[in-house]
């Protein structure tokens, strides 16, 4: 049996700003700002649908695949 | 997604900078731009100004995304270095207190109020149609035309960085925002369990 890869946004923590853009786009609220110094993807909730990449204006979110 | 009450601060930000054309004063308005993300990042230990309220970054996205004036280009590796954030904030902060002072020299007489808008902190615009006398004194007038010089200042910087870069690439290296960011960190660092 094979394992199931899933896609998920990954944020480089070390430069974000913490702005919230990726906050505001996301659809299923499947990021956060950890006390105003960096985002947080929730691993359960993002499907990667990389619309907070696009949005970021550090551009420091990838959408990686990752083990399911 | 259903709005709210705080997307729509981008009003706010737009009136704010046009009232600045008619009269001068309406600058220290501004103040609120300055104080409201500092409190908040003091006593809630979040970037709760830069994630909601923030109309400046609100017009921006408006501007890129709706508006499609951006290029959506990804912003330059430097410009999100910490060496560029830390030095333009540690700059802004210099010349901000540079403008603090030419506001004292005013209050204490000693220099005359000038009726200008400095752009880019290099090039000074006439703006004495915006400026209608004050009952205070003339110092509190010198520095709405140094606070409005900020602002403007900003504005332009943002507005350009949306164009060639992201939308809100002006977050990436706003002086409140850096500033918010670290008393974050620092009370992040303050509360951590030991």
């Amino acid at each position: 049996m094979g394992t199931k890869k899933k896609r998920r946004a990954v944020v480089n923590g070390t430069v974000c700003v913490a702005c919230g853009c990726c906050v505001k786009i996301c659809p299923l609220s499947a990021i956060r700002i950890w006390r105003g110094i960096w985002a947080e993807v929730d691993p359960e909730r993002c499907v990667g649908c990389g619309k907070c990449a696009k949005e970021c204006p550090a551009s420091v979110i990838e959408v990686q695949e990752v083990q399911a | 997604m259903k709005k709210r009450w705080y997307d729509y601060l981008w009003i706010v930000e737009l009136t704010y900078m046009l009232l600045g054309f008619f009269n001068i004063l309406f600058a220290w308005l501004g103040m609120l731009f300055f104080c409201i993300p500092l409190i908040i990042s003091i006593v809630w230990g979040t970037k709760g100004y830069c994630n909601r309220y923030c109309g400046r970054g609100q017009l921006f996205s408006l501007l890129g995304e709706r508006f499609g004036l951006s290029r959506e280009k990804d912003i330059p590796k430097w410009m999100k270095s910490k060496w560029f954030r830390y030095g333009f904030l540690i700059f802004f902060f210099i010349m901000f207190f540079q403008m603090l002072w030419n506001t004292y020299l005013v209050f204490a007489g000693v220099q005359d109020l000038r009726q200008v808008v400095t752009l880019l902190w290099t090039f000074k615009l006439p703006w004495h149609w915006a400026y209608h006398g004050t009952i205070f004194s003339p110092g509190v007038a010198q520095f709405a035309f140094g606070f409005y010089s900020v602002m403007l200042t900003s504005t332009i910087l943002g507005m350009i960085t949306m164009i060639m870069f992201k939308p809100r690439s002006w977050c990436v290296y706003c002086p409140m925002g850096t500033m918010t960011q670290l008393i974050c960190k620092a009370k992040s660092r303050t509360n951590a369990p030991k």
